[in-house]
Order: C-alpha cells, then sequence, then structure tokens
C-alpha cells in the first residue's frame, strides 16, 4: 500500500507545467488533489513514470462567475467551490452535488477539476459537466484547445486530455431564470460512491408548465448518461400533457428512464436494483427541480 | 527530459530524494524524503512521530487525517513533497503546552469516545477542524464533520456525544 517510485517536479506556472507534460509524455500524470490518483498509486493500480504536481499553481485556485459562467480553475478544491455564495446563487446544481462528494476531508484536498478529468462513472461533477453542457480548458504548449462535455468523456475513469496536456479550467453555464435543479442518490452509506444518482434539469415556460426537462445518470454507464425527459412528463411538444399535470407525469418519465439505463451489477448492487434506483430517483430529482424552479420563479 | 530538480525549483539531494522543510506541531523539521514518501509515512517513520495511525492507506479509515494550514486532510492521501513548506498538526499537537488536553480530547475522555484506541488520532483532529469551522453544531451536523472516519469499537454513539461536548467545552472555556 505505497506508491511505486516515479519522477517528481512541482512546476510553479502554468507555461512551466506544459512544459514537463511535454517532455514527459505518455509517462508524465497530473497530481492535483490527488483524492483519486494516490489511492490508485497506493494500490499500485496506476504506475505512472512522472508526478506533474501543481500544487503551487496558485493562479489556478480560483472559482468565478463572469459572462454567464461558472470558471473553476484547476486548484480549487471542492470544499472552496462549495463554500463560495456567488457559485451557489449563480448555479444551484454545483453545490447541491458537490455535497455529495465523499466526505468533507476528502473535499479540502480534492479538486473540482481534477474529479472530472477523472472520469469516473460515479462522479457527481461529471454528471453536472454533462448535464449543464460545459467546457473544459487545456492547454498544452502548443496552445489552449476547449472540448464540450459531450466529447469530453470517452469512456470509464477516460477523458479526452492528451498526455502532454494540462485541464486548467471547467466553465459551467449558469441557471437560466425559468430552471431549477436538483441532486438525489443512493449510497450505501453516506459519502459512498453512488449506488445510482440523478441530476435533474428542469425549464418552464411562461405558464409554468415544463417547457424542458432533462436528467443525468451517474454509476448505470461508462460514461455520464443523460436522458431527455421533457416528452414523458408532459412538457413541450404539442403541450397536450401540461395541461393534464401541472406537475407534471414524473412517475412516466421515471419509467422512461427505468427502460434506458442498462447498469451492470457488482459488490455494491444489482443491474435490476440499479434500474429501480433509475427511476425512483429520477421522480424525486424531478421533483426537486421543480419545485426549485417554481420557487426561483415566485420570487 | 529535463530533470526533476530543473523543473521543479525543489533542491534533489541525490537521484531521486528531495529535501523539504515542515513545520509539525510548532517545531521546524527538514527531511530527506523520495517523492513517493507518503505525509503519513514521513511523520511516522522520518519524523517518529506515530500518534498519526495508518489504516487502510487509500483515504477510507480516516485515521492518518492531520491538519495541513490548518485544513483536514488524509496524510495518507498526500506526499510529504506536496507538503513542503505546509504547517502540519498531529495528534501530539493538539494538548496545551502545558500538557493539559485540548476541549476535543477532554470531551473524549469524558463521553468515553474511544474503546481501542486506534482511529482516536483521526477522529480527534477532524473534530478539531470541524469545530473550528462550524463552533456550535447540531446532531446531524456533528454526524455531518465525522462522517468520514470509520471506529470498529464505538458504534459512534460516544463520539457523537463528544463532537457536542467539545463545542460545549469550548463555549465554557470562552466565557
Amino acid at each position: 500500500m505505497k506508491p511505486p517510485p516515479f519522477g517528481y517536479s512541482r512546476p510553479e506556472s502554468v507555461a512551466e507545467a506544459v512544459a514537463v507534460l511535454a517532455s514527459t509524455g505518455p509517462d508524465g500524470k497530473v497530481l492535483a488533489g490527488g483524492q483519486s490518483l494516490v489511492p490508485l498509486l497506493n494500490m499500485r493500480l496506476a504506475t505512472p513514470g512522472h508526478l506533474v504536481d501543481i500544487n503551487r499553481l496558485t493562479e489556478l485556485a480560483y472559482v468565478s462567475v463572469a459572462g454567464g459562467h461558472v470558471m473553476i480553475g484547476a486548484l480549487a478544491r471542492h470544499a472552496q467551490v462549495l463554500a463560495d455564495p456567488v457559485v451557489a446563487a449563480a448555479q444551484p446544481l454545483i453545490a447541491q452535488a458537490l455535497r455529495l462528494v465523499a466526505h468533507p476531508v476528502i473535499r479540502n484536498r480534492g479538486t473540482t477539476v481534477g474529479s472530472i478529468v477523472h472520469a469516473d462513472p460515479s462522479g457527481e461533477m461529471t454528471a453536472v459537466l454533462a448535464l449543464l453542457g460545459g467546457t473544459v480548458l487545456l492547454a498544452s504548449t502548443g496552445g489552449e484547445r476547449s472540448v464540450s462535455a459531450e466529447d469530453f468523456f470517452l469512456g470509464p475513469l477516460e477523458s479526452d486530455v492528451r498526455p502532454d496536456e494540462l485541464a486548467t479550467q471547467v466553465s459551467l453555464p449558469v441557471l437560466a431564470a425559468r430552471a431549477g435543479c436538483a441532486f438525489a442518490e443512493v449510497s450505501r452509506r453516506s459519502g459512498d460512491y453512488a449506488v445510482c444518482g440523478v441530476a435533474a434539469l428542469v425549464e418552464l415556460d411562461d405558464a409554468g408548465g415544463i417547457s424542458r426537462a432533462r436528467a443525468a445518470y451517474l454509476s448505470v454507464a461508462g460514461t455520464p448518461l443523460i436522458i431527455d425527459l421533457t416528452e414523458a412528463c408532459g412538457g413541450a411538444a404539442g403541450g397536450a400533457g401540461r395541461a393534464g399535470g401541472a406537475g407534471g407525469d414524473l412517475a412516466a418519465a421515471g419509467r422512461l428512464a427505468m427502460a434506458r439505463v442498462s447498469p451492470g451489477s457488482d459488490l455494491h448492487a444489482t443491474a435490476a436494483y440499479r434500474r429501480h434506483l433509475a427511476g425512483v430517483l429520477s421522480e424525486r430529482a424531478l421533483a426537486g427541480a421543480l419545485a426549485h424552479a417554481r420557487g426561483r420563479s415566485d420570487g | 527530459m529535463a530533470s526533476a530538480s530543473d523543473q521543479s525549483g525543489m533542491t534533489q539531494s541525490s537521484p531521486g530524494l528531495f529535501d523539504i522543510s515542515l513545520i509539525v506541531n510548532g517545531a521546524l523539521q527538514t527531511v530527506r524524503v523520495p517523492a513517493r514518501r507518503l505525509l503519513s509515512d514521513c511523520l511516522r517513520h522520518d519524523l517518529l512521530l506515530t500518534g498519526t495511525h495508518v489504516g487502510c492507506e487509500h483515504g477510507v479509515c480516516g485515521a492518518c487525517t492531520v491538519l495541513v494550514d490548518g485544513v483536514a486532510v488524509r496524510s495518507c492521501l498526500m506526499l510529504a513533497v506536496t507538503a513542503d513548506g505546509a504547517r502540519i498538526t498531529t495528534v501530539e499537537g493538539l494538548a496545551e503546552p502545558d500538557g493539559s488536553l485540548s476541549a476535543v480530547q477532554q470531551a473524549f475522555a469524558d463521553c468515553h469516545g474511544l474503546q481501542c484506541g486506534f482511529c482516536t488520532p483521526g477522529f480527534l483532529i477532524t473534530i478539531t477542524a470541524g469545530l473550528a469551522e462550524n463552533p456550535d453544531p447540531s446532531l446531524d451536523e456533528a454526524r455531518e464533520i465525522i462522517g468520514g472516519s470509520l471506529c470498529r469499537c464505538t458504534g459512534y454513539q460516544n463520539i457523537v456525544k463528544a463532537v457536542l461536548r467539545a463545542a460545549e467545552l469550548k463555549r465554557l472555556a470562552e466565557q
């Protein structure tokens, strides 16, 4: 349970960091908060040849809101993002999700950008990036490029970050005026990985009906799964169902989610139980998001 | 490839070894460590501060929790080289200079918050940081503070009581 030997660099600037990554090639691995990487090292599931420790890049320890987006720098810890009142007001889904990320002590050290780059299919923030359609900014000696959420997740624990690139920032759109969001998940113990989790985003039309409803699912696929639930819960398209139920037909949305997910079985839960949870949690998250949206519209 | 010392701005005294300084419980310590040395092992093996316990070594149990610049972190999930220059507080640094127990330590004694004691250093550190942030936790908040630490003896009830008792002791001391 000790890390294997590796080379080590501790750059003092982004320019220096990407220069090291360019020189180390596929051997290089970025160390930020280390709350996922160091367990992998300790258990020898990962054996990178060279670690590039970015903990001195304080220029990346920022969280800001501007131009309709929340920007999170690569060295912003989960706890820092969670405690930021401006972020909580601009995009409440971020704090709703971060409260479910591990435990407070892990959140003190782990970085939000790092957890997204890690691309764990049971990660809350990967689901948030996918649901909100955020972007990840990647830097290398060749310059910068921006990757959208839909292109970013390639598979379990695999994201579109090349060996010579450093993810410097994640950008997430703020919550629209007549929209609401909620996160619901079930884990075996508080702070554990979710057996299944659902992040829901609901937008209302002028009459207060559902004009758009989407949800992101964690722990049921190799990458964050997005399902459009608008029609299932009687919103938009034709508007036929809207008059019938101001609250939307959330049970139908739950049934659609159960039909659409194809989870696997493991030590923690059977596929059937995960499928059941996808349905139940869809209803809970949608109800929460709907109440949130109505509360914001009334306010 | 450039050597690590060139790119890191650190002193690499001999191949693969780094000279780092830590301020541990108020005392400056300089240590020569390989990059792969965990902070937990640096404290225990290099500095002989064996109060920091090592349980799972992958961030689950919380026994190795220490304060790094005042913030509670898992010392088994941090490299000693990353901590270079930081102020570290371990369980050995919690008592007052005259040896009297801190409020959290006293509360554990008052409430029987431990049995075998293996997890206790991590709990003491975690609760010390938790109460600094939230001096008057509710019962649920007390449970949230300790949610990331495992104890196989107590069933947690007395540890939760100790969190609330420690908050009370701190309030009484301030009056």
